[in-house]
């Protein structure tokens, strides 16, 4: 993907995939990204942002939203904007409703705190904008994350 | 769907003449990775392997089960008087390992050796 070269995506063009709810498939959805973050001409080091937060965010829910239930699946839904890019991970869990806590390495290393859990921080410390939604009826809960093409340096 | 981890040990010398167990990673760095990471971590002599090093400079994924790895082999360390160092990290992952504060308890540098330079 890397010789990808950046073209003008039309404005709301929105790309989806679904993914099964098995460990290692977030990789498609972050791959599946990462191509629509260079054609739409993000840097590098922002494209590489935006695959850890996409690849977080569908761990998430397939690990915590669907419980690894292989019959049901994660939607990503990716939205193109003319300066931004917005990705959908949509999972049939009951949804966050706390804000992600910064982790304290001091408190790991003395076991006061789980070595994992990480990953809800490195999206909204990645992403210009992250908002966990539940959905109705404990169905169709969502993380929705933005990065934002800045003209003048991207 | 994962790259499955592959992980080798070599023992050298610093320049300083100190013993360094060097841990080279290969593939994914994921919650699939353990007895590849923790495993081959905890296979190395407590007392004689003080320095061990992290190659990561042939992992092209890590994602947050596989940094709490990293974490846990660094609690570890810590209780047998083991200091971790670690190399070979993209731009990304350094940016990553410090947000999360592994900085602060383990050296990263750029390079194998620059990092067995400064042991």
């Amino acid at each position: 993907m890397s010789e990808l070269k950046s073209v003008s995506v039309p404005k709301a063009t929105r790309v989806e995939v679904r993914l099964p709810s098995r460990m290692g498939f977030e990789k498609v959805a972050m791959s599946t990204a990462a191509a629509v973050a260079k054609l739409m001409g993000f840097r590098e080091d922002r494209v590489e942002d935006l695959k850890t937060a996409v690849s977080e965010a569908c761990i998430n829910a397939i690990e915590h939203g669907n419980r690894l239930n292989e019959k049901l699946s994660v939607g990503v839904v990716m939205s193109a904007d003319d300066d931004s890019l917005e990705v959908k991970v949509i999972d049939d869990g009951k949804g966050m409703s706390k804000q992600p806590a910064r982790p304290d390495i001091d408190r790991k290393m003395l076991g006061e705190e789980d070595p994992r859990g990480m990953g809800m921080f490195l999206i909204q410390a990645l992403v210009d904008e992250a908002e966990w939604v539940a959905g109705s009826e404990g169905k169709s809960s969502y993380v929705r994350l933005v990065i934002r093409l800045d003209k003048g340096t991207e | 769907m994962q790259n499955e981890t592959k992980a080798r040990v070599d023992q050298l010398t610093s320049p300083a003449g100190h013993p360094v167990a060097v841990l080279r990673f290969e593939g994914d760095i994921a919650s699939t990775s353990k007895e590849a990471v923790l495993g081959t971590y905890q296979a190395l002599p407590k007392e004689t392997s003080k320095l061990v090093l992290l190659d990561f400079s042939k992992v092209d994924y890590i994602n947050s089960s596989g940094i709490a790895l990293v974490i846990q082999m660094m609690i570890e360390a810590s209780d047998s008087a083991q200091k971790i160092y670690a190399f070979g990290l993209s731009a990304h992952f350094t940016k990553v390992f410090t947000m999360v504060g592994i900085t602060k308890y383990a050296g990263l540098f750029p390079t194998q050796a620059e990092a067995m330079a400064a042991l």
